[in-house]
């Protein structure tokens, strides 16, 4: 983190190091030196670990280098986790300063360390922890939801998630080398210009954002593709689970909105490198085109962590409910309105920001027309569970949890949705509530609920129903105290991002929000000792291939599934592939063939790695390292285009072993 | 970026002769998925358009449209694409027959004409640069430069695409993963004229009325 | 692999068909422009981005051999909807910005202040005069 001596220090350049100097290692932060040492000191005790029970190789071959969708699939979930840790260890830090910082406090973060906290804290939980969870569960089950063997590009797919990684990495790095981003999530000019922010924090910002966007877009296409083309033969378009249309519809908005964050990104790095006037105060430049455009993209990117979650809930819910899912069209059809209006609502997120009426009431309306098929998708859920018989695991209570907390979030986002509230509203505590009432109430009580759904399809046992009830006790209550306060802080005016405030009436409301973001650590902290005790018990936690008596074909595999997913082509007719397969008595022919599958490859984390150092060269001013990891990447991609033996096939004999294997677990 | 993928299901000779292709029913993926990829590059050039067509009267003081662009060197920088466009249209029709010469041959002439877009492209940016217009100097001339760069980055990246294309030809001959691949290279490089009418119209056209 | 059965490469006609009129498409606004004509410039820019248009379809019929049938059409679906959010972009951004800036922004000298003789009529008003 800058100290004040850093941003007085005058700009050195140096041809060998660019711009890092010593100065900019943190050594003198003791929260940084002792996470620094904390990290250290786990690494290495992973490290031997690693080492001692000789894992190296089989995480290598079996993981990092795998192109399997599953195993992919996992690797984002980790990824989502462990980044969560970390933009949650913020969230704790921002709510303990406000809960200490009033009426001429000062806390314990000084404002340039603060504003670091709550720019890391929305970057990292929207780019490297829903991004990442909802990737992960669409990888790991959309394929195998229309009975395909893998994506439609494996190689692309391992490439797109080690883009992510070292988009995450980087992010990380700047806790330790240099500074992150003051500026807020989204890094609105002028500020984040090079006329008001020198140091290399936004650059941080810029190069995490774009490395991780080429993974995002890349997968984004790749899954499009695979729905597109890899479908079983049989099933129609309206034949597919209701999850792999969310999954559909989120992907046609990744491709569709995330070129426009780039763009846009490439804009500000151009301003902030090379001195263009996109975004300046001076030379023609204009800082609202930034905010309009950043927005073309923001809106969209919502329904992209959402949609997949509705998906996930629709899964849930006929499941438990032990019936088909109420009006399965008009789930599709509204799945399809909220990702076509998702494109013409996004400037209600900048009213204020001067347009006339006509143009606030034009976005203003197309808002509140969006909530319109988000209501349809509640009554079709409320209705799937209307007279099923519903059985209360542990994800249908995330689902009612969901329910419930959404729709709170989403009335409140209507209100948001009419000019002149959100004239009173805007950036204040309201909206921040707001966003973190859907968020958290979609798309983390989601992920929880697909975690818990699909965990025994991906390793082969349940996890632990006590701790799953814990964990979802603790995020729920924990989230209304967490936040149910902000609402009326920002009726109250109070603004977000303050790191001091002098109204003490305001501190008791902060304290208590401070109380839920405890009770939402005990959560997480519930979450992981369920992985833990699950894993250790998983013997006697251990179910067969389908332990909720599922409907849809992800659960005709074997638990785990084989790396082929199914030992034949699976033909469809109708909707509910697998239900129906139940009740027709199907069982696997034991005439294997052959099976084409693709090869794994090291090429995606050995461009990624160079896009990571690529990433820290740029940021850095290290102009001779990034040319040579620059050329290095584009060298490694054409080098592995040469390799034209990319694929190989499981002999049947394999197939028909694996399988026997499957039958008696 | 497809080009890198032997996709899964994109291969029919196995073992068992293709009969026994297991995903027999599935065509490759690779040409809706590039087009996909290639839709969403358009939108970027969207973004990149929307920002010229905002900023674009924002001189600062600065020259505009009428004292920069000469029109004739752009109708001729329109040809020499549309000319490659074409080109790149032969070697594929030669690729359809097999011909590996020829289809090389038409590879070289449509790089040729594509090298002397990017020269000529990198000549008026030079010039532009030398006397004071370059895209420091105001918010027209940055969304110019960053519109016009950003499709002549992609004229490049295809030109080196092409040489590894004619490379990997020479080498393996016109075997599906090669015609597959070409076919891919000829999407980009028919898109890249396709951009290029946006540029000449909007860009240059437009603003000199 | 005979994925290209249903991604034809056309045939040499085709090829010219289109060459001849992209050709035709990119001259005759280019020669609107240079003649000088009595055309009003806001008809002018009408008519460019419209044969702009044409030549943009030319060349996906005829170069791209865009049909719909092609990939059970997901890529004309794709193509559209392509077009669609393009349009957004740009119209939407364009609405956008000129709305904020004429209620927003007062222009002050030395900021974004036009050359009044390099571009007559060149003021924020003017923005939208090329659309």
């Amino acid at each position: 983190m800058a100290t004040e001596a850093h941003v007085q220090a005058p700009e050195t350049w140096s041809p060998l190091f660019g711009r890092l100097t010593l100065d900019w290692i943190p050594y003198h932060e003791p929260i940084l030196v002792g996470t620094f040492s904390a990290i250290v000191l786990g690494g290495i005790a992973a490290l031997i670990l690693m080492t001692y029970f000789k894992l190296w190789g089989p995480l290598w071959r079996d993981w990092l280098t795998s192109v399997d969708h599953k195993k992919i699939g996992i690797m984002y979930m980790v990824l989502g986790f462990v980044m969560f840790i970390r933009g949650f260890a913020d969230a704790l830090m921002m709510r303990a300063q406000q809960a200490m910082a009033a009426g001429g406090a000062e806390g314990y973060l000084p404002p340039h360390h603060y504003d670091q906290v709550f720019t890391a804290h929305g970057v990292i939980m929207i780019f490297f922890v829903a991004m990442a969870f909802i990737t992960g569960i669409m990888n790991f089950v959309m394929p195998t939801q229309i009975g395909a063997r893998d994506v439609a590009f494996p190689f692309l797919n391992n490439f797109s998630f080690w883009m992510t990684v070292a988009g995450a990495l980087l992010v990380n790095i700047s806790l330790f080398i240099g500074e992150f981003a003051r500026v807020g999530w989204l890094a609105f000019p002028p500020l984040s210009g090079s006329a008001f922010s020198h140091g290399p924090g936004v650059d941080y910002y810029l190069w995490a954002l774009q490395i991780a966007g080429v993974g995002t877009t890349l997968s984004g296409v790749n899954l499009l593709a695979t729905i597109f083309k890899m479908r079983a033969k049989g099933m129609k378009l309206f034949d597919m689970p209701v999850f792999t249309w969310t999954t559909l519809c989120t992907n046609v908005l990744i491709v569709a909105a995330f070129p426009v964050l780039t763009a846009t990104l490439t804009m500000l790095t151009l301003d902030r490198y090379l001195d263009f006037h996109f975004f300046t105060n001076d030379l023609g430049g204009n800082a609202m085109m930034y905010v309009n455009l950043i927005w073309i993209w923001g809106h969209p990117e919502v329904y992209i962590l959402i949609l997949p979650i509705f998906g996930v809930f629709s899964e849930i819910v006929q499941t438990f409910s032990g019936k088909p899912l109420f009006g399965y069209k008009t789930m599709v059809w509204a799945t399809a309105c909220i990702m076509v209006l998702s494109f013409i609502v996004w400037l209600h997120h900048f009213f204020t920001m001067g347009s006339g009426a006509n143009v606030n009431t034009f976005f203003g309306i197309t808002t509140m027309i969006i909530a319109v098929p988000t209501g349809v998708k509640v009554f079709n859920w409320l209705f799937t569970m209307y007279k099923g018989r519903v059985q209360f695991e542990v994800p249908m209570l995330w689902t009612t949890g969901f329910i419930v907390t959404f729709a709170i979030g989403g009335m409140t986002g209507v209100l948001l949705a009419v000019p002149p509230v959100d004239f009173q509203l805007h950036n204040t505590l309201f909206l921040i509530a707001h966003f973190h009432n859907v968020i958290i109430g979609g798309v983390v009580f989601g992920v929880y609920a697909a975690v818990t759904f699909w965990w025994p399809k991906a390793f082969g046992f349940k996890l632990d129903d006590k701790w799953g009830r814990r964990t979802f006790w603790f995020w729920c209550v924990g989230f209304y105290f967490a936040f149910m306060p902000l609402y009326a802080l920002g009726l109250m005016g109070v603004t977000r991002r303050l790191q001091s405030y002098m109204d003490q009436a305001w501190q008791i409301y902060f304290i208590i929000a401070a109380f839920g973001a405890v009770l939402i650590a005990c959560g997480i902290a519930c979450g992981f000792i369920n992985f833990a005790v699950s894993i250790l018990r998983r013997k006697e936690l251990a179910v067969g291939n389908d332990p909720w008596n599922a409907r849809t074909l992800d659960w005709a595999t074997q638990s785990p599934p084989a790396n082929y997913n199914f030992p034949q082509d699976v033909v469809v007719s109708g909707r509910d592939a697998f239900w129906k397969m139940k009740q027709d008595g199907f069982k696997w022919s034991t005439n294997y063939s052959d099976i084409h599958m693709p090869n794994n490859t090291a090429t995606g984390i050995i461009v990624a790695a160079m896009a990571l150092v690529f990433g820290f060269a740029m940021i850095w001013y290290i102009w001779w390292l990034a040319a040579i990891t620059f050329i290095g990447m584009i060298a490694t991609v054409i080098a592995h285009t040469f390799n034209y033996n990319q694929d190989h096939w499981i002999p049947a004999a394999k197939v028909a072993e694996t399988e026997a294997k499957g039958e008696v677990a | 970026m497809t080009m890198l993928d032997t996709p899964l299901t994109g291969r029919v000779e196995g073992p068992n002769g293709p009969d026994h292709h297991p995903d027999h029913h599935h065509a490759s993926p690779t040409p809706i998925g590039f087009w996909i990829y290639l839709m969403s590059d358009c939108i970027i050039f969207a973004s990149l358009f929307a920002a010229y067509a905002v900023l674009g009267n924002n001189f600062a003081g600065g020259p505009g449209p009428k004292d920069l662009f000469e029109p004739g060197f752009v109708l001729a920088e329109t040809a020499l694409l549309l000319i490659s466009s074409v080109t790149f249209g032969v070697a594929m029709l030669k690729a359809d027959k097999h011909d590996m010469d020829a289809t090389t041959l038409w590879l070289v002439i449509t790089g040729l004409f594509g090298a002397g877009f990017i020269g000529m492209e990198l000549y008026e940016f030079n010039h532009l640069i030398h006397i004071g217009a370059g895209p420091d100097r105001s918010g027209f001339l940055s969304a110019f430069f960053l519109l016009v760069g950003t499709h002549g980055l992609h004229v490049t990246f295809g030109l080196v695409w092409l040489c590894v294309m004619i490379a990997q030809i020479r080498m393996k001959g016109m075997i599906p993963a090669n015609m597959q691949r070409l076919a891919t290279l000829s999407m980009f490089w028919h898109f890249l004229d396709l951009v290029w009418i946006g540029v000449f119209s909007f860009v240059y056209l437009v603003r000199l009325i | 692999m005979s994925a290209h059965s249903d991604t034809s490469h056309g045939t040499m006609g085709q090829l010219m068909t289109g060459f001849a009129l992209a050709a035709i498409l990119s001259i005759i606004p280019f020669a609107l422009v240079m003649m000088e004509t009595d055309i009003a410039p806001s008809t002018l820019v009408a008519i460019i981005m419209g044969l702009g248009a044409v030549q943009i379809v030319v060349h996906l019929v005829y170069f791209l051999h865009l049909k719909s049938s092609t990939e059970e059409g997901w890529t004309l679906a794709a193509t559209v909807l392509a077009v669609v959010i393009v349009a957004i972009v740009l119209a939407g951004s364009l609405w956008v910005m000129h709305n904020m800036n004429a209620n927003m922004m007062p222009m002050t000298e030395g900021n974004m202040v036009m050359d009044p003789e390099a571009t007559p009529g060149a003021s924020m008003s003017g923005h939208e005069d090329h659309n």
